[in-house]
């Protein structure tokens, strides 16, 4: 090592030299290398998804209205449920959680800066071409892909080239996160401050590695699973095909093979910015960190092994059925765990209510919700009954949106002070979480009702006994939506504002951004790494 | 270990991924068009690998020249290490995916078509056994035997192993030509297995009647083999591009990471294929 140890002097001046070379304007945020900037563009980039796949849950929900046929015809109505979940899965949620994780994991361990920057680079910039295949594919012959978001064979195979699109938009978001995952390992791994040891990373760091991992394992498999799509469309193999030998029901195993984990990748991240939320505003250290880790780990193994669960109603043996529907109910425990430990750190703790807490409370209370129709649907005689109906539908919203989204505003509320230098306004920032929590119980708590009731997914029309509960829920969708644009306000207010935000806005915040970091965060967060007690 | 320097190298703002996401992009787009016989398709797939031919030398010409230049510690040489193990563990997950596909044929699919009601009302007379195409398919092939030329071809990579690990040998003790001779006996270890495979695959179409469209056994041998083969060409060019550098008197006996991230991917090509000769060819 002599001779690296000799270029030492080398080092320091390069590191300089490289953190002087600024290029302006555009290019600053083409070339950027600097994890502050790629976590903003990651977060930025899921927000304009976030509203393109919202705007097309609000043709859904228009065309749901009432009964009959609306706006759309049936192939647009496919076209928009499917691009909707591909959009918020891949192009919102899993972006804005990589955003979080850019800005905050080196901030958090002592790092400066991901152990890849250029790489970390690629992982953003790979993102937009894309979506712009996804949104291509809606204007091609034939349209985009009316299959579903899972993508399930033997539909696909019959698409036209709106599926190649997408075949290709998951290959390079499955490239995207992978690479983005490795990244994060390896900074976690390797980039901690001198006695930042693994037990005592910030929870959301811990969140991440989990995730990463989950992501590394499972992205490659969803990719051979599209890849045999592929080849069954336009190169003559049967992967999906019983007259060749195979099978359709063998995509639904590799898809949900990634399928599963995959829930956890998008909620795992959002237990670490609730962990770090629920403590600040508590003002007490996170009830049972420890068990915290180990229920998280211990979702993410039980995450491969359950995935049969998707599949009750394609005609799997009892044995396996009775074994995927166990496995499936051995998850509430560890969920269970972290639930009660998030509950015991505010038990008798000096609480107080700002937007953050609010929708980390928000979160609690609806994951909960979903957590429990989780278990409902997991009950093999149930969900024979429940699949395919709206009953699904709330079930996943209530995870999905109450759970990752509203963490994902808990997160951006409790940040945004650090990353932009500025108090958000809190009154606007209470108001958001009020009508988001309202409309979306207005949108997602009835369609349990007409799932039980026996309303199917995916149709475009129903019969007109449902147009009560589906008019509260389109009213609730389009209250929803247009609240979202009082978050873009209450973003741009805090940007633009001259109110300067003090290091530690939030008495009970402990990790280093807060207590080693000034605010605004620099723009190289730890030079010379600090050294944790 | 940890954080033992204050100087992780953080490079400066770089061009090189905008550059690779437009490859990508012209690649894939350019793909559909071909696949759905638009006449600008292939024109657009060859600008999108010309410009990723353009983005990997760029960018791995400057992560060369930064690690020549010293500028990696022992850190950021870890953080290598950490990455490259992490991505074949995604690789190893890409091919256990259709491995997954070949098991769930043989011990579900193909049974399951063959007997039972499915058997009687939907395809009778079909009889399950391995190899096989499928009910559907008229045509007859013969399947690859396992002890002909992917004997071979598994002597030819495990012996490219050894002689990668000799050149490996030679690398620590500070023995250019060794070194030279170890990787140039490896490149051409791979291609000679990498010919022979195209052999292969030239002899299945021609003579055996076994093509992607025999069902079952088709596309789960052309698919596994097919993947496999190009890891070998991708792990060959890698190869070939150390072997450039040993020859232009890069690497030191202590600080060689690439040399060995491409060792490890050389092995890992190496123990998918006893997986593919032992499930695929043999049994």
């Amino acid at each position: 090592m002599s001779a690296v140890i000799g270029h030492e002097h080398d080092h320091d001046h390069d590191h300089a030299h490289g953190h002087e070379y600024h290029p302006g304007g555009l290019m600053r945020w083409v070339k950027t290398t600097n994890h502050k900037d790629i976590g903003t563009m990651y977060l930025w980039f899921s927000f304009v998804m976030f509203l393109t796949g919202g705007f097309m849950a609000m043709v859904i929900r228009a065309e749901l209205f009432k009964p009959g046929m609306q706006i759309v015809n049936p192939e647009v109505f496919n076209q928009m449920t499917t691009l909707h979940g591909l959009i918020m899965v891949f192009g919102a949620i899993m972006p804005a959680f990589v955003g979080f994780a850019n800005w905050l994991i080196p901030m958090q361990i002592g790092a400066p800066d991901m152990a890849f920057p250029r790489m970390n680079n690629w992982s953003f910039w790979l993102l937009p071409p894309a979506a712009l295949l996804l949104i291509i594919s809606l204007f091609v012959p034939g349209g985009a892909p009316g299959v579903g978001w899972t993508l399930y064979a033997p539909l696909t195979v019959q698409q036209g080239m709106g599926m190649d699109l997408t075949i290709f938009a998951v290959h390079i978001l499955g490239m995207s996160s992978i690479m983005g995952s490795i990244n994060i390992v390896t900074t976690i791994l390797n980039l901690r401050a001198p006695g930042m040891t693994l037990m005592k990373m910030p929870l959301f760091v811990w969140t991440w590695l989990i995730t990463a991992y989950l992501l590394i394992a499972v992205m490659p498999v969803f990719a051979g699973a599209v890849t045999m799509t592929l080849t069954d469309r336009h190169f003559g193999t049967h992967f999906f095909n019983a007259a060749g030998g195979g099978d359709p029901v063998l995509y639904q195993h590799i898809f949900w093979f990634f399928g599963h984990p995959e829930v956890y990748i998008i909620a795992i991240p959002a237990f670490g910015v609730v962990s770090q939320v629920i403590p600040a505003f508590s003002r007490k250290p996170l009830f049972g960190y420890t068990s915290m880790v180990y229920a998280v780990a211990s979702i993410a193994i039980l995450s491969f092994l359950v995935w049969a669960h998707h599949m009750y109603t394609t005609g799997l043996p009892v044995t396996a059925q009775l074994y995927y529907m166990y496995a499936t109910m051995l998850i509430a425990v560890p969920t269970g765990v972290k639930v009660f430990n998030w509950v015991a750190t505010m038990w008798k703790g000096s609480l107080t209510f700002e937007t953050p807490m609010l929708f980390s409370l928000g979160f609690l209370f609806l994951f909960t919700i979903g957590g429990f129709s989780g278990l409902v649907l997991s009950i093999v005689p149930v969900d024979i009954q429940l699949q395919d109906t709206y009953y699904v539908v709330a079930h996943f919203h209530y995870v999905m949106v109450a759970g990752a989204l509203f963490s994902a505003f808990a997160g951006i509320y409790f940040w945004l002070p650090k990353w932009t230098g500025h108090m958000y306004d809190e009154t606007l920032g209470k108001v958001h979480f009020w009508l988001s929590f309202i409309f979306f119980n207005m949108i997602f708590f009835v369609q349990h009702f007409l799932g039980l009731a026996g309303m199917p997914r995916r149709v475009p029309d129903y019969a007109p006994q449902f147009t009560d509960f589906n008019m509260i829920s389109s009213i609730g969708a389009f209250g929803f939506g247009l609240s979202q644009l009082l978050f873009l306000y209450v973003v741009i207010k805090t940007i633009r504002s001259h109110e300067p935000a003090p290091q530690k806005p939030w008495e009970g915040a402990d990790s280093l951004e807060w207590t080693h970091l000034p605010t605004p965060a620099p723009y190289h967060s730890f030079v010379t790494p600090p050294t944790v007690k | 270990m940890l954080s033992q320097s204050t100087s992780y190298y953080l490079p400066e703002p770089s061009h090189w991924p905008v550059v690779g996401s437009c490859a990508l992009f012209l690649m894939t787009f350019g793909g559909v068009l071909w696949m759905n016989e638009v006449t600008a398709g292939p024109w657009v797939v060859f600008a999108g690998m010309l410009t990723l031919v353009y983005m990997m030398f760029g960018w791995f010409g400057t992560v060369i020249r930064e690690s020549e230049g010293g500028k990696y510690n022992k850190q950021v040489d870890l953080s290598f290490r950490w990455s490259m193990s992490w991505f074949i563990f995604s690789e190893v997950m890409f091919f256990a995916a259709f491995f997954g596909a070949l098991f769930y044929m043989r011990v579900l699919s193909v049974p399951g078509l063959g007997s039972g009601d499915t058997m009687e009302q939907l395809w009778p007379g079909f009889v399950a056994q391995w190899p096989v195409s499928g009910p559907g398919i008229e045509e007859k092939f013969t399947s690859m035997g396992a002890w002909g030329i992917p004997a071979i071809n598994t002597l030819i990579l495990l012996t490219s192993g050894v002689t990668v690990t000799w050149a490996h040998w030679a690398l620590k003790k500070n023995n250019r030509t060794q070194l030279i001779a170890g990787l140039a006996v490896t490149v051409a270890l791979g291609i000679l297995f990498l010919t022979l495979q195209a052999y292969e695959y030239v002899h299945a179409y021609h003579e055996l009647g076994l093509t992607l469209g025999m069902g079952a056994y088709g596309a789960t041998f052309f698919m596994l083999t097919g993947f496999h083969g190009f890891h070998v060409t991708i792990g060959t060019i890698m190869l070939i591009v150390i072997l450039g550098r040993s020859i232009a008197g890069h690497f030191t006996a202590d600080h060689h990471f690439a040399f060995e991230g491409v060792s490890w991917y050389w092995h890992f090509v190496d123990v998918v294929w006893l997986l593919l000769f032992v499930l695929v060819y043999w049994l």
